[in-house]
């Protein structure tokens, strides 16, 4: 037998070891989103509280903004909610937050006692809109350009790392291009 | 013949028992035509539900699967078929939603692997009986001109006897 074919075996198990190595560190719930640099669906929603009347994905149209998902039913966003707030501090970029199949006595009240960084409240009770834009676990936030292109998915609760990694370098970037 | 009608009972009731916590999932819905409800029943369980990754649309309890579920319904009550549907997932969830994923350049290792896997080993196999039975047919040749050997001696043997019986 050949040397070759007597060390096949081996080179066989280590290509296999190496991939499931590398499947140890994917994250399992990080899915690439198929509405990546594709138009963000259009929706029009009731806004909160009801008396504001609706709001309209094609109000954002030429603006970059963030779509925020949250329900007050959802721990990991009471965590999220503090780097939202400093987000909305710091640079001039809309956020929206859709409040994803939740009740509004509940959602409001929420956001009276942690603090509001959105510039819209949108009831999403029955999660149509939340099912066209492929959520699938709260929170998720998207990053939208002045075209109405998804630039970023984010799923699970922000942290400040993502936000100076990706979000921050992201928004500053389109927003130039936007105002260029 | 008691002993064995208990022991039918108690197999029926546990068949009941176990389809029912299978589809315990699923609502009870309705459709015009039972091709639809064969169609809807068949498709929960080609989807992937995104929030419990190993449970398919009929058995998982997350609340996504509720909707999905009501939307699937929706569009069959609409009349759309498998890949319309399809359609509607994956331009959503991407193709992870899919159990069987499409085939693509990106799946075909996927597709195509197992039977690389399975050509290789029997080209393995079919070198290795080669091999052996080439072998084999050596020690054949080796034993027969041994026993043709011993054969020649047996007989010289018998021989020599049958001189000292006479």
């Amino acid at each position: 037998m050949s040397l070759a074919l007597k060390l096949l075996p081996l080179v066989l198990f280590l290509a296999l070891a190496g991939f499931l190595a590398k499947g140890l560190t994917l994250n399992p719930t990080e899915l690439p989103s198929p509405l990546i640099d594709k138009t963000a669906p259009a929706f029009v929603v009731d806004k909160l509280p009801a008396s504001d009347g609706q709001f309209s994905s094609a109000d954002m149209d030429g603006k970059v903004w963030v779509l925020n998902v949250w329900a007050s039913w959802c721990g990991p966003c009471v965590q999220e909610h503090p780097v939202l707030i400093d987000l909305a501090a710091e640079r001039p970029v809309p956020i929206v937050g859709l409040n994803y199949k939740d009740k509004p006595e509940d959602a409001l009240p929420w956001l009276a006692r942690l603090g509001n960084p959105f510039v819209e409240v949108l009831d999403d009770q029955r999660g149509d809109v939340g099912l066209d834009f492929g959520v699938y676990g709260v929170p998720e936030t998207f990053v939208i350009d002045g075209n109405g292109v998804v630039r970023y998915k984010h799923v699970g609760p922000l942290d400040g790392q993502a936000m100076r990694d990706k979000l921050l370098p992201l928004i500053d970037e389109l927003m130039e291009e936007a105002s260029s | 013949m008691k002993s064995l009608c208990t022991s039918l009972i108690l197999s029926a009731v546990l068949c009941v028992a176990a389809l029912s916590t299978a589809r315990a999932a699923e609502e009870i819905v309705s459709f015009d035509k039972p091709e639809q409800a064969a169609l809807f029943h068949s498709l929960l369980r080609e989807y992937r539900c995104l929030k419990c990754q190993n449970q398919n649309l009929a058995d998982s309890h997350a609340s996504l699967a509720a909707d999905l579920r009501r939307e699937i319904r929706t569009q069959i009550l609409q009349g759309k078929g498998k890949p319309e549907i399809d359609e509607y997932l994956v331009a959503r969830y991407g193709e992870f939603v899919l159990y069987r994923p499409r085939f693509s350049a990106k799946t075909a290792v996927l597709w195509l692997g197992p039977f690389v896997l399975l050509l290789i080993g029997l080209t393995g196999v079919y070198i290795m009986i080669r091999r052996r039975s080439a072998g084999r047919a050596r020690q054949i040749a080796d034993m027969e001109a041994s026993m043709a050997a011993n054969d020649d001696q047996s007989a010289r043997l018998a021989r020599a006897r049958q001189l000292l019986d006479d």
